[in-house]
């Protein structure tokens, strides 16, 4: 493999590095697909004065928990770009890996609530309520399995201290997934 | 990286406890929202609009704190912030370009019949559940 890097990670007109800026605008875009999706649920919640009665079946608590959850893995990620600030690469590595357990307990709890829904015939094939309610809380676990997949990567050079500015990078990405979560939880857990 | 250093040196790991633990306490109060509302409703201010406030106004903050401390957004160059503001005003124009066909079943030369059929189908099935106390039975209604 080449030591040599492209010169477009070299490089910079904005006075971002590169891969800084390649995030951002990974987050840009997915602001129009998270910010679509949650745009047209709002229209239809408001359009059809039944789904009120569907989306009282939602479970606060399990939505709470995993609101905490999340905010506590944010608050990891940020201490291990603060690690990583101060060339602590395994220090680093260490609240990567507790960030990434974050999203897996997220995952967990997911995964028990939407078993029990389930089971009361709540599918994703009920009505439009739960079309919504499956398509974006699933569109935003698959974010968070994505994130935890490339967190793991990016641990593991942490811990031999090399490419130490990618732990701000995926930060920024799982700080984004957590603020998705932040609209996602008033939207389908606490107006109803 | 001059930028960096100084922001890291202002922003220690207890300035990042600290705000977590603001969003801890605003996630408290917007899950109690709902359940005080109904105690504190007076006057014009009804239950649904504390509801409204406390779920989606206290989202907006937390979302704030996350994105200026955690994001590094308010030490970011002004050029992210100009982006990310861009495809909010994306998504709104969208909203609006959509929303008058969605909320609205029916204007002056259109009317949207299945979505009438359907929610007066909805309402009847929930007032005959909710009468025998069988919750799921709109719902696999539904599923038929």
């Amino acid at each position: 493999m080449s030591t040599t890097r492209p010169i477009a990670t070299t490089r910079s007109a904005t006075g971002i590095p590169t891969g800084k800026l390649a995030v951002w605008w990974v987050i840009g875009s997915e602001i129009v697909i998270f910010g679509g999706l949650l745009a047209s649920y709002i229209m239809h919640r408001l359009g059809h004065p039944e789904w009120a009665e569907y989306a009282s079946h939602t479970n606060t608590w399990f939505g709470g928990a995993n609101t905490f959850v999340l905010l506590t893995s944010s608050l990891f990620a940020v201490l291990a770009h603060h690690a990583a600030e101060h060339g602590d690469g395994k220090k680093a590595a260490k609240w990567l890996l507790g960030t990434c357990a974050g999203g897996l307990v997220f995952l967990c709890i997911k995964a028990v609530e939407w078993t029990g829904e389930i089971q009361h015939g709540y599918t994703i094939t009920a009505n439009g309520f739960w079309h919504f309610y499956y398509t974006a809380a699933g569109l935003h676990a698959l974010h968070v399995i994505a994130g935890c997949i490339i967190m793991l990567i990016i641990a593991r050079d942490a811990w031999k201290g090399k490419e130490l500015q990618r732990v701000e990078l995926i930060g920024i990405y799982w700080h984004f997934v957590d603020i998705v979560w932040i609209f996602l939880f008033p939207l389908l857990y606490i107006a109803k | 990286m001059a930028e960096h250093q100084d922001h890291a040196d202002d922003h220690g790991q207890a300035f990042y406890v600290k705000i977590w633990a603001i969003l801890l306490v605003l996630l408290i109060l917007s899950i109690l929202g709902p359940i005080v509302a109904p105690h504190v409703a007076f006057g014009f201010l009804e239950a649904w609009m504390i509801t409204m406030m406390t779920a989606f106004g206290i989202a907006v903050v937390k979302a704030y704190l996350v994105a200026a401390n955690f994001m590094h957004l308010n030490v970011e160059k002004k050029y992210i912030t100009y982006l990310l503001v861009t495809m909010l005003m994306l998504m709104l124009l969208f909203f609006a370009g959509t929303a008058p066909d969605v909320m609205e079943h029916k204007g002056q030369n259109w009317e949207n019949v299945a979505a009438e059929a359907e929610i007066e189908r909805a309402l009847e099935a929930q007032g005959t559940a909710d009468a025998h106390g069988e919750h799921a039975r709109e719902h696999e209604d539904a599923a038929h």
